[in-house]
């Protein structure tokens, strides 16, 4: 069908209903309510990263709360939301494959999150060694781990390679968890595996609350890289040889690109990442495709929601200033993470992030970027009012 | 030059879209005096007014790119917050206000002049934040407002903060 706004190249599709997806659908919308967007997610809900570590720690009753619908942001924006799988997309065609069928575009953006890299841990079953790093049952099925763990039991964190989706993340986990050990299973303690030489962020506020709360509950051991795991033993292998057993075991494997833009052949050289130019998040290998998001390279901004939903409006503002033939407007970004080290206390790191013209590529600005100066009670309070704020922006 | 939509979109994250927050603790933008907004990243970039990210994010920023900032938050719509206010405090607030803050803040706070916030419609948390730093303090008044304000305890400034909020 040939519907007039697809013959004058008005037509957006925008793929996955996360962090990025969901603002770079609404707000083309919001910029240029002439422009028809189709967004299309597998699930008729989403569920939350950020914060789901306090779910595991033990100081939220339950998922509900970081778990968002679509149907407010379709009918407040007018936004055309599929639920369906992505099967493929056929760039020369401007076509996109799905479960339910095709759908045609003028301009795609692609925002999957990640993929993980199981096949660089030989023997790797979630269902067992749960990765709970895209939140949901795979967080459920861990949390339950840890309530059935007997007390004086331990807890097995295993930590890829950088980059990977929440630079802070695994670090914040280790924290809940061991708050979790400490209020719950006397005696019990986490072994934390890093195959980094070091904590990759906010080393500094994280060994000060380890050992303010945590002290001689973490046993973090950096440049382990879990290579292998034995499901019958509850055991992995550290590089095939040094083994390290555990009664609950939390696997992050290693990351790249989502699944889709592996298929469309968004990803670049390194075969795990989506390169793209820096105004626009346009591909450098799909002519009208636009990756945001984790599976994107960003420059110096870090793969997290924030990032990702700062990235879609930066794509969103540049995808309507082309498709009504004005000029690009220079990018502007902003990412903040907040963590929790404990119940009450939470720490951020933040930056603002520009392009540098000369080296085409997004760099932060100076003086923008650092942490915080101690563990916090107020930015844990603040902490609270982004994630439901940056949540309502999402499905609103 | 990044446009002022560019620019201020990446705040919303946190303040909510175009300014209207949707989280009890973190301040709407929406509507907010231009001179305040500019006065307040000023400050923040400065270390004059403590703040937690603020301190590091408005360090990002050209004052230029400020004033973009301020005048496109100035235009977007006041959205007043949801939160549950005690009448009881809102009538006693309104006793304190009509006495002490009706010369500034005016209009029940609706209004302004100069570099004095909208206070009307914010959100309670965030005004007992606010008005916890100022009462301490942390976050400097002009003299003038200072002397107005020394005698009040913390009771009245409890209640003013559920009268502001009240505000539609
Ligand atoms: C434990 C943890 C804590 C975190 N904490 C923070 C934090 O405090 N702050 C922060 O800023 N970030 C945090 N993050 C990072 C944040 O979750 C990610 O960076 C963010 O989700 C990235 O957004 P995205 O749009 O790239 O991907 P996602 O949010 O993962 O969205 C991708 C969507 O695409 C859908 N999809 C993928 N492929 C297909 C397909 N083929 N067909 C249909 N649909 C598809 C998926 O179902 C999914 O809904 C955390 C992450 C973790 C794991
Ligand atoms: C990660 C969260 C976060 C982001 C991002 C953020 N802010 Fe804030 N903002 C806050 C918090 C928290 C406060 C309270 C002061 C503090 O603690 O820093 C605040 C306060 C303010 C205030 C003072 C409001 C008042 O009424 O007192 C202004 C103005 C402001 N922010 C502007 C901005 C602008 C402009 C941006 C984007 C360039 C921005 N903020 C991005 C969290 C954020
Ligand atoms: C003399 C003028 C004056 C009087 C009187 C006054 N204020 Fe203010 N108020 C200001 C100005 C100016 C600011 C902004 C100051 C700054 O940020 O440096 C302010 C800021 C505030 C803020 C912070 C708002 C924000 O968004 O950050 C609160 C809350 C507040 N006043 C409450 C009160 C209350 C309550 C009273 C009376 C009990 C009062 N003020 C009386 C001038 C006044």
């Amino acid at each position: 069908a040939s519907s007039p706004a697809m013959a004058n190249g008005r037509k957006v599709v925008v793929i996955g209903g996360g962090y990025g997806g969901t603002i770079a659908a609404k707000y083309i919308r919001m910029m240029d309510a002439t422009i028809e967007v189709t967004l299309i997610e597998r699930n008729d809900h989403y569920v939350s990263c950020p914060f789901s570590n306090l779910y595991l720690g033990g100081i939220m009753p339950d998922l509900s709360s970081l778990t968002i619908k679509y149907d407010k942001l379709a009918a407040n924006h007018g936004i055309n939301v599929v639920q369906a799988e992505v099967t493929g997309i056929d760039a020369a065609g401007h076509t996109v494959k799905t479960s339910k069928g095709d759908f045609k575009y003028d301009r795609l953006v692609v925002s999957p999150g990640v993929e993980f890299r199981t096949d660089e841990i030989k023997g790797y079953d979630d269902q067992i060694m749960p990765h709970a790093w895209k939140a949901g049952p795979q967080t459920m099925l861990l949390r339950k781990q840890l309530e059935a763990m007997k007390p004086g039991g331990t807890v097995v964190l295993s930590i890829p390679l950088a980059p990977f989706r929440c630079p802070p993340g695994p670090y914040e986990r280790t924290s809940m968890i061991a708050m979790y050990l400490k209020q719950h299973k006397p005696g019990s303690k986490i072994i934390v595996l890093d195959a980094n030489p070091d904590i990759v962020s906010k080393k500094g506020l994280f060994l000060k609350g380890w050992k303010k709360h945590y002290d001689g509950l973490i046993d973090y051991r950096p440049a382990k890289k879990v290579t292998e795991v034995d499901n019958k033993n509850m055991s992995v292998l550290i590089e095939g040889l040094e083994e390290v057993k555990g009664d609950v075991i939390n696997i992050i494997p290693p990351q790249k690109a989502g699944h889709i833009a592996h298929v469309a052949g968004l990803v670049g050289p390194d075969k795990k990442w989506c390169p793209v130019n820096p105004m626009t998040f346009e591909s450098t290998l799909q002519k009208d495709i636009h990756v945001i998001g984790d599976s994107s390279i960003a420059g110096a901004m870090p793969k997290s929601g924030y990032s990702a939903n700062s990235e879609a409006k930066v794509c969103a503002a540049n995808i309507v200033a082309v498709m009504n033939g004005r000029e690009l407007t220079e990018m502007s970004g902003v990412n903040t993470c907040y963590s929790f080290l404990s119940a009450k206390e939470a720490v951020s790191v933040t930056g603002v992030y520009t392009v540098d013209k000369v080296k085409n590529a997004i760099v932060p600005v100076p003086g923008s970027v650092g942490v915080s100066p101690d563990l916090s009670e107020l930015e844990a309070v603040y902490a609270q009012s982004w994630v439901k704020n940056i949540l309502t922006e999402m499905s609103s | 030059q990044p446009s002022a939509a560019m620019l201020s979109n990446a705040c919303a994250g946190c303040h909510g879209t175009h300014g209207a927050s949707a989280g009890p603790s973190m301040p709407s933008l929406a509507g907010q005096s231009k001179a305040f907004f500019i006065d307040a990243m000023k400050k923040f970039k400065s270390g004059e007014r403590p703040g937690t990210v603020m301190s590091r994010l408005a360090k990002g920023y050209s004052d230029e790119q400020v004033v973009a900032m301020a005048e496109f938050f100035a235009k977007q719509k006041p959205q007043a917050q949801t939160d549950m206010v005690d009448p009881a405090l809102v009538a006693k607030g309104k006793t304190v206000y009509d006495n002490t803050c009706k010369r500034c803040h005016l209009e029940n706070g609706k209004e302004f002049e100069e570099d004095t916030p909208m206070v009307a419609g914010q959100w309670l948390k965030y005004l007992q934040i606010q008005m916890g730093e100022l009462q301490s303090g942390a976050r400097k008044m002009s003299e003038k407002k200072a002397e107005k304000v020394k005698s009040l305890s913390s009771a009245d400034w409890e209640a003013v903060a559920h009268f502001y909020a009240s505000q539609k």
